[in-house]
């Protein structure tokens, strides 16, 4: 069984390799690119005017499976995922019951494999039932298939513990994934603090909340070694202090969500729901600042936090409404839309930042298009163009503050271990 | 024109209003608001006083048209001055709050909106503990005006209407007033709605209170901030105090109510900053002792009285400019 996908612009980081050419893929595996006549039983596919990625990575998932099998499922998340141009997502542990020890670990893992879309990387709690207090059992979850751990949305308060934290997970040589927020200061707010939050007489959460964690983290992660990698960062001050740890050599990434840098606080006047989450949605100045982040390297991927929820859910008044929206079947289109094509970065960058390093940070044996490499790809036409309609969603959910907006460039295939996991009706095979 | 003009008496004083609708379709906030409908909304408002000193207070012009006052957050003044404002032009008044409501039985704010909406009222007057609620319910009551009568720390656009008609009847024209505002401003719509529309009439407006009830950027409305409420009463033609909103603060932003009211309570000492003519507002209730002096809160520069007494006036004129412009926008 192979596959030729033929003449497209084939982008592997690995090799800076930014040219159009012929890429085989056979038993799973990439086997060459070049300039390639199709053998016998082989099913081509003219990707002519596509480019093909090293598959994409959303490192930071919520699938709500157990526990809010109505919000979204693992079969349907894993559905939205191949449909957005996803090959694999790393599923946050905030599960009903918490993803906290093997058992939960292994469900999942099971389920993923009955769903058979996208690749499913279960991520661990920090401490059991992320309550901040105990470290969970990460040795047994990391033998069940844990890539990462994390306590996010319920973030380690504790300095000693976030410490022994990092300490114990370099055992497995897994990441601590911090959503940073020192829950004090913010105060149970529900947007950007600023003016804006004072005009509309929302509380604010402060962005010294987020920047205050980043900064602890940095210094615990110099202290211990351990490797920190900083969720959804959302202010420029927190920014600042991951590019000067990275500077001195300490053992930090951190990832950026799409909504974070295209939208702003602004977006919250109109008192929609759908512009709620957390970390806020911040100002213009911190949309800048992780713009040239993601140019520069200091953000090392992008993720988008998918949080499915019940229509119900954010038909509330915006204090009471849910935080969160989801992601993966926006995220590739608006950085196809608002980085490559505006010229924010290249497509090699895109590739770095979608595939290469949230494999890297996550130790998987992903993100390449070399020979030998699995077989991940995930083709875009950046020329199509097409209005985000939540209706026609794979996942459960609907609330996505994106909807009308026409972008341009969308996901059209999904490979996983070579074989088509996912394919846009527009794609001729 | 002449039938809303007729309707509520104002020939026989030979005054006549020319009808204008307001620019919306509600009465969300003093922000949507322009300069021409604040002085459509306090002129009409002037001309409908007249209509409580009758021993008849009562005229047809809003007869047939429905109001359902909504009220998920205790009221005293402003619902009874809703109310009222509404039985004196004949409308049909409908009281919801929410201990009497579904609401007690878990229905979400949509569905109560839809439910409402389905029974075709004219105009929901609503406040909400939750800043853009009534932006929410337009959402779902597509066919009815709402009116904001308090939405969380957000807007009171009534409040700062009949605080403005009371200035102006103290002291003539806005323009150029200095006006200090002091106490708990973070908390307080009234704060808010008060400066939006003090600033579209170019008033010198100051505002003052301890750096941890001010929130974040409250300068950029134009208006001087200070920590010092000396500096705000210096010279003031108008006093504004505000009430201290303990149910609203979740956590502790000053020692105590004494030193509160060492630092920022208006007492008789510090009155004497302000011009001796100054007056004195607050949008009440008030906590006696905490923000003012009860013997200034009763004395002759307190307009507080004469405030509830333009509510009733001003929520007249919007209602009747809001429910006018449809009728207008059907011929």
């Amino acid at each position: 069984m192979s596959l030729l996908l033929k003449g497209g612009r084939v982008i592997d980081p690995g090799r800076k390799m930014d040219e159009v050419t012929d890429l085989l893929v056979k038993d799973g595996k990439i086997v060459e690119t070049g300039s390639i006549s199709p053998g016998k039983d082989c099913t081509v596919v003219d990707v002519t005017g596509k480019m093909v990625f090293p598959g994409f990575i959303d490192m930071h998932v919520h699938l709500r499976e157990p526990g809010r099998e109505d919000k979204e499922t693992i079969q349907t998340g894993s559905n939205a995922a191949v449909a957005g141009g996803f090959t694999g997502i790393a599923c946050m542990p905030n599960t009903d019951p918490v993803n906290d020890c093997e058992t939960v670990t292994r469900f999942i893992k099971e389920k993923a494999e009955v769903a058979g879309k996208a690749n499913v990387y279960p991520v661990g709690a920090v401490t059991k039932r992320s309550a901040g207090k105990e470290l969970a059992e990460i040795g047994e979850m990391r033998k069940a298939g844990i890539v990462a751990v994390s306590d996010d949305g319920m973030p380690v308060q504790d300095n000693q513990v976030m410490r022994r934290a990092m300490e114990y997970s370099k055992i497995f040589d897994i990441p601590v994934l911090d959503h940073c927020e020192d829950i004090q200061l913010a105060a149970g707010g529900f947007m950007n603090e600023s003016f804006v939050s004072t005009e509309l007489g929302l509380r604010g959460i402060n962005s010294a909340a987020e920047e205050l964690q980043v900064a602890r983290d940095v210094i615990l992660s110099r202290l211990t070694g351990g490797r920190v990698h900083i969720c959804h960062i959302s202010a420029a001050e927190s920014l600042n202090h991951v590019k000067r740890a990275k500077a001195e050599g300490i053992n930090i990434t951190c990832e950026a969500a799409p909504h974070h840098f295209i939208l702003t606080e602004d977006n919250v006047r109109t008192f929609d729901p759908n512009f709620k989450m957390n970390p806020p949605l911040r100002s213009q100045k911190d949309v800048d600042a992780l713009l040239e982040g993601l140019a520069d390297g200091t953000v090392d991927c992008i993720a988008t936090d998918h949080a499915p929820h019940l229509k119900m859910d954010k038909q509330e008044t915006f204090d009471v409404s849910a935080n969160g929206i989801v992601g993966l079947e926006t995220s590739v289109p608006l950085v196809c839309d608002r980085l490559m094509h505006k010229g924010v970065i290249t497509p090699l960058r895109m590739a770095e930042l979608m595939s290469s390093n949230p494999a890297r940070i996550l130790g998987l044996d992903r993100g390449s298009l070399e020979p030998g490499s699995v077989a991940d790809i995930t083709v875009i036409d950046p020329e199509m163009e097409s209005v985000v309609d939540p209706e026609k969603f794979e996942s459960k959910a609907r609330n996505c503050p994106f909807a009308g907006w026409k972008l341009k460039g969308w996901p059209v295939l999904t490979i996983i271990d070579g074989r088509i996991a996912w394919q846009s009706p527009s794609i001729s095979g | 024109m002449s039938v809303f003009a007729g309707a509520i008496g104002l020939q026989e004083k030979s005054e006549r209003i020319k009808f204008m609708p307001l620019t919306g379709k509600h009465l969300l906030g003093i922000a949507d608001l322009s300069v021409s409908d604040i002085r459509l909304i306090l002129n009409t408002a002037k001309s409908f006083r007249e209509i409580s000193t009758r021993s008849i207070k009562k005229v047809p012009t809003l007869r047939g048209r429905t109001v359902i006052n909504l009220f998920y957050e205790n009221s005293t003044r402003t619902r009874a001055s809703f109310e009222i404002a509404e039985k004196r032009l004949s409308a049909d008044s409908l009281n919801f709050s929410v201990s009497t409501s579904s609401v007690a039985k878990g229905e979400s704010l949509t569905d109560t909106a839809m439910n409402l909406s389905a029974m075709n009222p004219d105009v929901i007057v609503m406040r909400h503990s939750s800043s853009g609620a009534q932006q929410l319910m337009t959402k779902y009551c597509p066919g009815c005006s709402l009116v904001n009568a308090g939405d969380g720390m957000h807007e009171h656009p009534t409040q700062a209407l009949l605080d403005a008609l009371t200035m102006e009847d103290e002291k003539g024209s806005l323009e150029g007033l200095k006006i200090a505002i002091a106490g708990d401003i973070a908390h307080s719509r009234v704060a808010r709605s008060n400066v939006l529309l003090l600033k579209k009439m170019q008033a010198d407006v100051w505002i003052s209170g301890p750096p941890t009830l001010l929130p974040m950027g409250f300068d950029q409305y134009g208006v001087n901030v200070t920590f010092n409420m000396e500096e705000a009463l210096e010279g003031a033609d108008v006093v504004m105090m505000l009430r201290t909103q303990r149910e609203r603060q979740k956590e502790v932003f000053y020692p105590s109510v004494k030193e509160f009211f060492s630092l920022y309570g208006l007492s008789r000492e510090k009155l004497k900053l302000a011009k001796e003519d100054a007056i004195v507002m607050h949008p009440g209730p008030m906590n006696r002792g905490v923000e003012i002096d009860p013997e200034i809160a009763d004395g002759n520069r307190s307009v507080i009285l004469d405030q509830v007494t333009n509510g009733v006036a001003v929520r007249m004129a919007v209602l009747y400019l809001i429910l006018g412009a449809g009728e207008e926008g059907a011929k």
